[in-house]
C-alpha cells in the first residue's frame, strides 16, 4: 500500500469544556480526494485549521508526507506542500487578482528576501501567476483588484493561489459556500480538472459537489468521525441519512 | 459586491501598484531650490528650516514604511533618532568627530537597538505592539536621562560638526544642506525600491492579511523584524544628520512625544505613500514655525489644525492634491 500524504492519529482539540475534535483518525492517500462532511458546528473548520496549523492541537499525531508535523509552524507546513483554502474568502483585497497568484508563486519561489527589483514586473513570478488564472478561468480578471472581484471569483482566485505552490495535499474549506449554482458548476469543474495532480481534502456542505469529487467520505458529527467510505457506502448509510444527509434537507 | 454583467472598464484595474513620479519630483525640485530662495531673500534662517524639515522627513519616512507598507503602528521610532544623534554626540566628546566612524556606529547602534527590541515588539499584536514600542522609547530616553557623563538631562553640546575624511565640509551651511539633501534622497528611493521588491510584496501582503501569508508559507514576522531595523537605521541616519545640524544632543530628542510627531507628520502628508511623509514633515514643521511667530498660543491653533486635517481628509495633503488635480482634469480638458 501507498504511504499515505496525511495520517491523523487520535487527534484532540478542545475549547475549555467544548470538544471540538475528539479522536479523530483519517488518512489521504495521494491524488485522493477526500471528502469531510458534517452539520454545522461539527469541527470542520477547526479540524483543517488544526491540519494547517493555524490551531495547536491538544494532543494526537499528524503526519504529513512521512514526517510528524503536529507541532510544526504553519508557514513551515505551507513549506512542505500543505496547501489551504478558508471558509471566509481570503485574499488580498489591495492587490490585483495576477498579484495575489504572484505572491503564491513567491512564496514557493524560494527567496523572498530581495529589496530590489519590481516584485510586480518579475515574468518568473507572473508567468506561472497567469496560468493558474488561466486555470481557474479568471485570466481576463488577472489586473481587478481581488476585493473588487465577484464572490465566486475570489473562490477561484484562492483556488488559483494553493495551485501554485504546487501542494501535495490541499485543504479546502467549503470552496462552494456562497456561490451560486453557475460558479458552483464551474468550481466543481474546475476542482475535477485538478483532481490526481495532489491530494484533496474537501469540506463542503454542497452534496452535490461533494458525491460528484469525492473518492472517500469522512462524516464528522460532534468532532468524532461517525464514518468513513466509499461514496456510495457514505450515501447508504442509515445512521448518516438520518444525522446529517436528512439534515441537509432542511437546510434547502 | 460588482455585478458580473458590469462593463470591464467600470473596474478599476491594476497591472502593477501605482508609481507616482511627478510630485515626489517636484518635491525633491524644489527643495534643491531652497539654498536659492534663501538666498534671493537673503532669509538664511530658511537653510537652517529646511535642513530640520528633511531631516524630520527622514525618520518620517521610517515611520510611514512601518506603519504605511506594514501596519506596524511604532510609538517609538524618536528613540532611534536620538540613538543616532547620541552616537555623534558621545563620539565627539570623546574626540571621535569624522563621518567614517560616527556615521556607522549611528547607524550600527540603531540598528542594533531596533534588532533586539523588535524581537520583542513583533511578537505582540495591535495595541500591545504600540504600547511596548513606546516603552522601548522611554527606556531609551530615561537612559539617556541618567547618562550623567554625557549631560544626563541637560543633554551635551557637540562641539564641531562631523568631519569628512577630515575636511570641515559640514560646517559649511550650503554643503550640508545638500548633504541632508542626498541623505534624504537615497532614503526615498531606496524605500521606494523596497516597498515594490519581493520584500516589500510581502509586508504588504501581512499588512493585508497576515494570516493568508502565513499558510502561503511567509514567515511574516521574519520580514517585519528586516521592516523594523531598516526603519530603525534610518531613523539613526536622521539622528546623525540631527546632532550635525544642531550641534546639540538631548534626551528631547527621544521622548514619546517626538515619536507622536513623527506619526503626525506621516499622517498630515498621507499614509503609505512615501513622499507623503516628506510634505507632512515639511507641513509640521514649517506650520509650527510660522504659526509660533504669529502668537504665542500658537499651540491652540495647531493642535485643532493638526487634527482636523487629519480626521476629516484621507490621504492626507497628498490625498487633496490628488483630489483637487482629479477635479481640475474632470472640468477641464488635460493640460
Ligand atoms: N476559537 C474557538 N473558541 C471556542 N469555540 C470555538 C472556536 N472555534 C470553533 N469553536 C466551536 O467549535 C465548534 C466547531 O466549530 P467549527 O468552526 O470547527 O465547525 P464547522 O464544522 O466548521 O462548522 P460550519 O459547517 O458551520 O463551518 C463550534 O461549536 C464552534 O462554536
Ligand atoms: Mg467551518
Amino acid at each position: 500500500m501507498v504511504e499515505p500524504v496525511l495520517a491523523i492519529d487520535g487527534l484532540r482539540k478542545q475549547f475549555g469544556g467544548l470538544v471540538v475534535t475528539d479522536q479523530v483518525t483519517l488518512s489521504v492517500a495521494p491524488g485522493e480526494l477526500h471528502a469531510v462532511i458534517g452539520p454545522n458546528g461539527a469541527g470542520k473548520t477547526t479540524l483543517i485549521n488544526q491540519i494547517s496549523g493555524v490551531l495547536p492541537s491538544d494532543s494526537g499525531t499528524i503526519l504529513f508526507a512521512g514526517r510528524d508535523i503536529t507541532r510544526l509552524a504553519p508557514h513551515r507546513r505551507a513549506r512542505l506542500g500543505l496547501a489551504r483554502t478558508f471558509q471566509i474568502t481570503s485574499v488580498l483585497p489591495a492587490f490585483s487578482a495576477l498579484e495575489n497568484v504572484a505572491l503564491a508563486v513567491q512564496a514557493r519561489s524560494g527567496s523572498s528576501f530581495r529589496f530590489f527589483g519590481d516584485a510586480a514586473a518579475e515574468p518568473a513570478l507572473n508567468r506561472p501567476a497567469m496560468a493558474a488564472l488561466d486555470e481557474v478561468g479568471l485570466a481576463d480578471r488577472a489586473a481587478v483588484p481581488a476585493g473588487h472581484l465577484s464572490h465566486g471569483e475570489k473562490r477561484a482566485l484562492e483556488l488559483a493561489m494553493a495551485l501554485v505552490t504546487e501542494p501535495k495535499l490541499l485543504l479546502l474549506d467549503e470552496p462552494m459556500a456562497g456561490t451560486g449554482r453557475e460558479e458552483t458548476a464551474r468550481l466543481i469543474a474546475v476542482l475535477r480538472r485538478l483532481k490526481g495532480r495532489f491530494a484533496m481534502m474537501l469540506v463542503e456542505h454542497d452534496m452535490t459537489a461533494v458525491f460528484a469529487l469525492a473518492d472517500h467520505i469522512s462524516v464528522l458529527i460532534y468532532g468524532r468521525i461517525l464514518l468513513s467510505g466509499k461514496p456510495d457506502e457514505v450515501r447508504e448509510d442509515p445512521q448518516v441519512v438520518a444525522a446529517y444527509l436528512g439534515d441537509e434537507i432542511e437546510f434547502e | 459586491m460588482t455585478p458580473a454583467a458590469a462593463p470591464a472598464d467600470a473596474v478599476p484595474v491594476l497591472t502593477r501598484p501605482r508609481r507616482t513620479v511627478v510630485l515626489p519630483a517636484l518635491v525633491f525640485a524644489a527643495l534643491a531650490l531652497v539654498p536659492a530662495g534663501a538666498f534671493a531673500l537673503s532669509a538664511g534662517y530658511l537653510l537652517d528650516l529646511f535642513t530640520r524639515v528633511m531631516i524630520f522627513a527622514i525618520a518620517a519616512l521610517s515611520v510611514d514604511l512601518l506603519i504605511g507598507y506594514a501596519a506596524l503602528v511604532t510609538f517609538g521610532q524618536a528613540a532611534f533618532v536620538g540613538i543616532g544623534a547620541y552616537a555623534v554626540g558621545i563620539l565627539a566628546s570623546h574626540g571621535l568627530t569624522d563621518v567614517v566612524v560616527a556615521l556607522p556606529v549611528a547607524l550600527l547602534a540603531s540598528g542594533l537597538f531596533a534588532l533586539v527590541t523588535g524581537f520583542v515588539c513583533l511578537r505582540t499584536k495591535g495595541v500591545y505592539f504600540i504600547m511596548i514600542t513606546l516603552a522601548f522609547g522611554q527606556m531609551a530616553f530615561f537612559t539617556a536621562s541618567s547618562l550623567a557623563p554625557y549631560g544626563g538631562d541637560d543633554g551635551l553640546t557637540v562641539q564641531e560638526r562631523n568631519t569628512v575624511l577630515g575636511l570641515p565640509l559640514f560646517e559649511q551651511p550650503l554643503v550640508f544642506y545638500y548633504v541632508v539633501l542626498v541623505a534624504l534622497l537615497v532614503v526615498y528611493l531606496l524605500f521606494r525600491a523596497l516597498v515594490a521588491s519581493r520584500f516589500g510584496r510581502v509586508l504588504r501582503g501581512a499588512k493585508d492579511n497576515a494570516l493568508r501569508m502565513t499558510t502561503l508559507g511567509f514567515q511574516v514576522y521574519r520580514f517585519q523584524l528586516a521592516a523594523y531595523v531598516i526603519a530603525g537605521m534610518a531613523g539613526g541616519l536622521a539622528g546623525f544628520l540631527l546632532a550635525n545640524a544642531t550641534e546639540f544632543v538631548s534626551p528631547a530628542y527621544m521622548s514619546w512625544q517626538r515619536s507622536g510627531e513623527l506619526i503626525i507628520m506621516v499622517l498630515l502628508g498621507g499614509l503609505g505613500t512615501l513622499h507623503g511623509a516628506i510634505v507632512g514633515a515639511a507641513a509640521f514643521l514649517l506650520l509650527e514655525e510660522w504659526l509660533s511667530a504669529l502668537t504665542e498660543h500658537w499651540k491652540m491653533i495647531f493642535g485643532p489644525l493638526l487634527v482636523l486635517v487629519v480626521v476629516f481628509v484621507r490621504g492626507g495633503l497628498i490625498g487633496i492634491g490628488a483630489a483637487l488635480a482629479r477635479a481640475a482634469g474632470r472640468r477641464g480638458p488635460r493640460g
